[in-house]
């Protein structure tokens, strides 16, 4: 009697996972179905996603594609990258905020949780003993929290100590009527890296945006990869605005390229995983033509993943960390590492000095965001020798005080 | 760890009294294999099915070798929740020894062996203070590890702020990325041999007095204590092979893809998660090791098949949830049926 229960469990658990994996595979189906049917009317790219319609703006995205191909300039702020401006328009007038020095400069920063924002945050740290007029710099980090950015802000800009205040937001929703109230109490405000939905800082300071970066690497490979070529997008996470974007320029490139995308995954960062995930598709296609990167932190894993295979490494993307940059040197492989612009940390400093000196800065200060080619690489991997492997190459630090030691680590 | 070699699981014998027909022998035989090596074995198929290169030795060994770290720690884990405890450190021990192994070397092929001995010995110290809070001072285990777990990720956080230092020698990493050069199946993974090594390794550990003793404290530590077992001693050296376990674990997964800070993340999970699945029973007394392995096994090709069904990896949490859920309730209504 037991025994037939017990079949019969078995039977029964069996029966549910099979039910289960249907629906999964269903579900899976489903998501190819209505990839495959962007391709049916132009003959255009194969197995595109629809872009996330609350990172798509197309106004916005073409302004960034557009900017791309603008010639930074120097409005009066010198012609180094992270002084320079793309289309500054007309400044904005910072007579009233002028004061005497010396002064105390504030720094509300999201967090400094990855190499990128370690990076720049050593970075920011050298701008400031570039400048003598700043006595003091006080720098709070919120560790990735919104409640707790909501909270420092709100206590920096109450302090009366703070003669100019920057903030890096965490998210843009959420810090938005802090950024707003920080502004209310007179002194200035200077935005840099993510946005907020507020025009009250006197300056926004950011590269050219998520748009830009997805479209050059998207278009390094179309440029690069054989008609009909099997491209994988790798992304970090879903849902954070400048890595969704990325994606969408990316989409916006490839709809009328003969490309196929026959992946786009969620690797969370993770090498392992990233390498996982690339193992499993150069067995499920058999090979792949073309790798598309939100972000490069994982870039050496996928890298490792075709080695590990013993296939030859497809066109890649990447970014400005020397590991992948070396790697790319190393292998000679065919590759381009589109910059999040890290010497961004320096503006925000300048910035504030700027503004307190009364000289004019852009409302939305543009900076320029290069991508680094074949021809700039040895360069890069020259002028950065000896540094660490997550550091990244434009740091735009090398004449600081401190180099290379500080960033050494 | 072939397919064929479904382990006759420790327990009742599945042959019934009297003089069964064939048939009753057949599925006598068939009952006494474990669930989990249908979950494992249907998947293998399906998979072969979507991805005929799966079926090749290549393609098999590669899905073994990433299978390998999670086996290994399913087999530490094993241990720990048979003896009737939890251990949640595994995770954040396995970013430990990366990190800690990128630092110290940074790149140093030269160092590659004081490295690992090192590893070790940050394993064993460890494991000793899980276990020794665990049963001396009588923390529950829960606490303890997770404790060990915060403790662990603070000090990898304080060390490295989210970005590790240093680097892995090619030599370091050539343990879990590479293998040796054999004829017909190209490459047989390192991972592979010592995920083998450790799967002989725990099944000797548990046919023998030690295996008795674990089954013993894990039902019922006052009886075990009553008959001369020394249950301290049983549960600390359950801790010590889970930490030990997670040593290896992280010195194959950084060999596999490199430094960072959160190659550990959620592993304590996923190892309970397989052990569970493997039938693995939470509170002690009862399960096989080689089923908690093979549980990884399934849990890794679960993966696989989610990925090739182009299934985001957002989902993989949730089903490793789903998954819990039901063999936890298929176990306790086993339980419930056999008493």
């Amino acid at each position: 009697m037991r025994k037939r229960w017990h079949l019969n469990r078995v039977l029964l658990l069996l029966v549910a996972f099979t039910a289960f994996a249907v629906f999964v595979s269903a579900c899976g189906d489903d998501e190819d179905d209505s990839g495959g049917s962007a391709d049916s009317g132009n003959g255009g790219a194969v197995g595109l996603p629809e872009p996330n319609p609350d990172f798509f703006d197309q106004e916005e995205m073409d302004r960034q594609l557009a900017q791309r191909s603008i010639e930074p300039e120097d409005f009066g702020a010198g012609n180094d990258p992270w002084v320079q401006a793309i289309e500054p328009g007309e400044l904005v007038d910072t007579s009233e905020y002028k004061k005497p020095g010396p002064w105390n400069i504030c720094f509300s920063n999201a967090a400094v949780d990855n190499p990128w924002r370690q990076t720049g945050w050593t970075t920011m740290q050298a701008e400031v003993e570039l400048h003598d007029d700043i006595a003091n710099f006080e720098a709070v980090d919120a560790e990735a929290s919104d409640e707790k950015q909501i909270a420092d802000i709100r206590q920096l800009a109450n302090s009366g100590d703070c003669d100019a205040l920057i903030i890096s937001p965490n998210t843009t929703q959420t810090l938005t009527p802090a950024v707003e109230r920080a502004c209310k109490t007179g002194i200035p405000v200077i935005v840099f890296d993510r946005g907020v939905n507020t025009d009250c800082p006197v300056t926004f300071i950011h590269p050219i945006g998520g748009y830009a970066f997805g479209a050059d690497a998207a278009e390094f490979l179309v440029e690069n990869v054989p008609d009909g070529g099997k491209i994988l997008a790798l992304r970090i996470l879903p849902g954070v605005d400048v890595l969704e974007t990325r994606f969408t320029g990316a989409l916006e490139i490839w709809k009328d390229a003969n490309i196929e995308l026959v992946g786009n995954e969620f690797t969370d960062g993770d090498p392992a995983k990233t390498k996982q995930i690339v193992s499993d598709y150069i067995q499920r296609e058999g090979g792949l033509d073309g790798i598309w990167m939100d972000a490069g932190a994982t870039a050496v894993a996928a890298i490792e993943a075709f080695e590990d295979a013993g296939q030859e490494v497809p066109p890649i993307t990447g970014e400005d960390q020397l590991d992948f940059l070396r790697k790319w040197a190393e292998d000679d492989l065919t590759a381009i590492a589109p910059v999040y612009s890290n010497f961004q940390w320096r503006t925000p400093i300048i910035a504030a000095t700027r503004i307190l000196s009364g000289e004019p800065v852009p409302k939305e200060w543009v900076l320029p965001q290069p991508a680094i080619t074949e021809e700039q690489l040895d360069d890069v991997i020259a002028q950065n020798e000896g540094m660490p492997p997550l550091h990244y190459a434009l740091c735009g630090c090398e004449d600081m005080p401190g180099y290379p030691e500080r960033w050494q680590g | 760890m072939s397919t064929s070699a479904a382990p006759v699981p420790e327990g009742p014998s599945g042959v019934g009294e009297g003089a069964p027909s064939a048939l009753a022998r057949v599925l006598g035989v068939l009952r006494a294999i474990p669930v989990v090596w249908y979950l494992t074995i249907i998947l293998w198929v399906w998979i072969a099915a979507i991805n005929p290169l799966f079926a090749e030795p290549s393609g098999f060994l590669a899905y073994l070798k990433q299978a390998a770290p999670l086996a290994i720690l399913a087999a530490g884990a094993f241990f720990v929740l048979a003896s009737g405890e939890f251990d949640l450190s595994v995770g954040s021990l396995v970013t430990v020894c990366v990190v800690i192994a990128a630092a110290v070397s940074d790149g140093d092929p030269s160092k590659t062996v004081p490295v690992i001995a090192l590893l070790f010995v940050i394993g064993l110290i460890v494991g000793l203070i899980n276990g020794v809070v665990t049963t001396i001072f009588r923390v529950p285990s829960f606490i303890t590890t997770l404790a060990m777990l915060l403790i662990l990720d603070g000090a990898v956080w304080l060390y490295t702020s989210g970005s590790p230092k240093g680097a892995l020698a090619d030599n370091f990493r050539e343990i879990g990325r590479m293998g040796i050069d054999v004829p017909v199946i190209e490459q047989l993974p390192y991972s592979v041999i010592i995920l083998v090594a450790i799967g002989a390794f725990s099944v000797w550990l548990m046919r023998g007095h030690f295996g008795r003793q674990v089954l013993a404290v894990g039902d019922n530590d006052r009886a075990a204590a009553l008959s001369g077992i020394n249950v301290t001693r049983v549960r600390i050296t359950a801790f010590v092979l889970s930490a030990l376990s997670a040593v290896i674990a992280g010195i194959l997964l950084g060999g596999f893809a490199g430094v960072t800070a959160q190659v550990g993340q959620g592993l304590e999970f996923e190892a309970i998660t397989a052990a569970v699945l493997g039938g693995t029973v939470l509170g002690g007394g009862r399960g096989s090791v080689v089923n908690a392995m093979a549980g990884a096994l399934a849990l890794t090709a679960l993966f696989s098949w989610l990925n090739l069904q182009g299934v985001s990896g957002a989902l993989e949490d949730a089903v490793e949830g789903v998954i819990i859920i039901a063999a936890v309730a298929v176990a306790s209504y086993r339980l419930r049926e056999g008493s």
